[in-house]
C-alpha cells in the first residue's frame, strides 16, 4: 500500500493554505477583471478572441495546473503515470476544441455572407 | 480455498501480480482511468458549446446581464458576484479535502473526520447554490418578444434600461384560460399562460413613446442593438409571434436557446457530479468514524474519493470560465 502505517508522513499543511491563497487569489483577479473589463483588454484582439479571454484561458489553465499538481498529488506520482494523464487529455481535448470550433466559425461565415435568411 | 488455488511460478516476478504498476494501487489507477476518461467527457460538452458559441458569435446572450443576482440584493445589478462565492466555497471544499487527505496520512482520525465534514458541508452550500441560480434563470426577470424566426426582442426606455413586459403591458379583457385536467381529458393539461399576452405588450408598447427594442444583435463594440422608434414599432407588428418568461430547454428570454440548453445540460451534470460527490463523502465519512479505516491501517479511501472532489472542483474552473468569465 502506498500510504501504509509504517512510514510517517510530514504534514504538507502549510503548503496546502499557501496553494488556497494563490488559488483565491487568481480567482479574485478574474472576478476584478470580469466585472471592470478594462477597455485596452476587450478591444485587443490576438489570434481572433480578445485579450481578455485569453488571460482569462491562460489563468484558469494554471489553477487547474494547481489543483491538479498539489491537491490531487500529481506531483507525486511517477513520471509515468503523469504523462499519460496528462497528456492523453491534452492532446485530445486540444484537437476536438480545434476541430470544432473551426467548423463553428465556418457556420457562423455561412449565416452571415450567404444568401440564408434565418431572421425572419 | 487453498486447494483451487493455481501456482504459475511467477510469484515475485514482474507478471507474477502483487506488484503495482507506476507505483499507485490499484484503487488509485482506476480511479485516475474514471477522471480521463470523465475530463474527456466534460470536454465534449465544453467543446460543442463552444461549437454553438462560435456559429452564433454575434448574438449570443452576455453573460452578465443573465447571471445578476445576489441574494438579499432585490433589484440591484451584481454581476459575477453570486458565481464568485460558488467558486469559493467550491475551492475551499477542495482544500479541506486535501487537508482531510493529509490527516490521513497521519492517522488523525479526529482531524479527518473534522475536515470531511467540512468538505460535506462545503459541498452542500455549493448545490444549494446551483439550484438558486437554476431558479433565477428559469424564473427570468424582464421577459422578452419572441419573433416568427426563433429570436428575441427585449424592451428598454430611452436610457437604454431593460423594461419588463409586465410594466409595459396594458391589462385587457380577453378569455384567456389555461386548459386544465377538468375541462377534459384528466391526464392532459394544457401550456401554462405567461402573465401577459403579446396583445397587451404591443398595445402598451404602441402607447408610450419611450421604449425602444433591444435585439439579440451584438455591435462591434459587444453591446446588444437597440432599433429606433420606428423600426421597433415596425419590428414587432411584423415579427413578434409570442411571449416567453425566463428559460427553459426550448424557449430563452435571454436570447439564443441553445445557451439555456448549455447551461442546464453541462451545470446540471456537474451539479450531479457534485451530489454523487458529497454521497460519496458521506459514506466514507461514516466509514471513518465506524474507524474502518483504522483497522486497516491506512486512510487511501478518503485519498480516493479526494481525487474525485478535486477533479469536480477541476471541472468548475472550466465551467466557470467558460459560462460567466469570456
Amino acid at each position: 500500500m502506498a500510504h501504509s502505517s509504517s512510514h510517517t508522513h510530514e504534514s504538507n499543511t502549510k503548503k496546502i493554505w499557501l496553494v488556497f491563497i494563490l488559488l483565491s487569489a487568481v480567482t479574485l483577479v478574474e472576478v476584478i477583471l470580469g466585472i471592470i473589463k478594462p477597455a485596452f483588454l476587450t478591444e485587443t484582439n490576438f489570434l481572433s478572441m480578445k485579450l481578455l479571454n485569453w488571460i482569462f484561458i491562460i489563468l484558469t489553465i494554471y489553477k487547474a495546473y494547481y489543483i491538479a499538481w498539489s491537491f490531487m498529488h500529481l506531483d507525486g506520482e511517477t513520471k509515468g503515470l503523469r504523462r499519460s494523464i496528462v497528456w492523453t487529455a491534452v492532446f485530445l481535448i486540444s484537437y476536438l476544441i480545434f476541430i470544432l470550433l473551426t467548423e463553428g466559425d465556418y457556420i457562423y461565415e455561412v449565416f452571415k455572407n450567404n444568401h440564408v435568411a434565418w431572421d425572419f | 480455498m487453498e486447494a483451487t488455488v493455481i501456482r504459475t511460478g511467477t510469484e515475485g516476478r514482474t507478471w507474477g501480480g502483487g506488484n503495482e504498476p507506476l507505483k499507485a494501487s490499484y484503487g488509485k489507477m482506476m480511479m485516475w482511468f474514471f477522471i480521463v476518461s470523465d475530463a474527456l467527457t466534460f470536454s465534449g460538452f465544453l467543446a460543442a458549446y463552444g461549437f454553438s458559441r462560435f456559429k452564433f458569435l454575434d448574438s449570443w446572450p452576455i453573460a452578465d446581464e443573465v447571471f445578476n443576482h445576489f441574494p438579499f440584493l432585490h433589484g440591484v445589478d451584481a454581476p459575477m458576484y453570486y458565481v464568485a462565492l460558488m467558486t469559493f466555497i467550491l475551492i475551499f471544499s477542495s482544500v479541506t479535502m486535501v487537508l482531510a487527505v493529509d490527516a490521513g496520512h497521519q492517522m488523525k482520525k479526529g482531524k479527518v473526520t473534522f475536515y470531511m465534514g467540512l468538505t460535506i458541508i462545503g459541498g452542500l452550500i455549493f448545490l444549494g447554490s446551483q439550484a438558486w441560480e437554476w431558479k433565477n434563470f428559469i424564473q427570468g426577470e424582464y421577459g422578452a418578444v419572441t419573433t416568427t424566426g426563433g429570436n428575441i426582442l427585449q424592451f428598454v426606455n430611452a436610457d437604454g434600461k431593460r423594461v419588463s413586459i409586465g410594466d409595459i403591458a396594458v391589462p385587457m379583457a380577453s378569455e384567456r384560460d389555461v386548459t386544465g385536467n377538468n375541462s377534459g381529458i384528466w391526464f392532459s393539461e394544457g401550456e401554462s399562460l405567461p402573465s401577459v399576452s403579446l396583445e397587451e405588450v404591443k398595445a402598451g408598447f404602441l402607447a408610450n413613446n419611450n421604449l425602444l427594442i433591444r435585439t439579440q444583435q451584438l455591435d462591434e463594440n459587444g453591446h446588444k442593438t437597440i432599433l429606433s422608434r420606428e423600426e421597433s414599432i415596425q419590428k414587432l407588428n411584423v415579427e413578434g409571434k409570442g411571449i416567453v418568461e425566463g428559460a427553459n430547454l426550448s424557449q430563452n428570454e435571454y436570447g439564443v436557446p441553445l445557451f439555456a440548453d448549455f447551461f442546464f445540460f453541462i451545470t446540471g451534470f456537474h451539479g450531479f457530479h457534485v451530489l454523487s460527490g458529497v454521497l460519496i463523502n458521506i459514506l466514507i465519512f461514516f466509514n471513518i468514524i465506524l474507524g474502518t479505516y483504522e483497522r486497516r491501517g491506512n486512510y487511501e479511501m478518503v485519498e480516493k474519493v479526494g481525487l474525485y472532489w478535486h477533479f469536480v472542483d477541476l471541472v468548475w474552473v472550466f465551467v466557470f470560465t467558460f459560462f460567466y468569465l469570456v
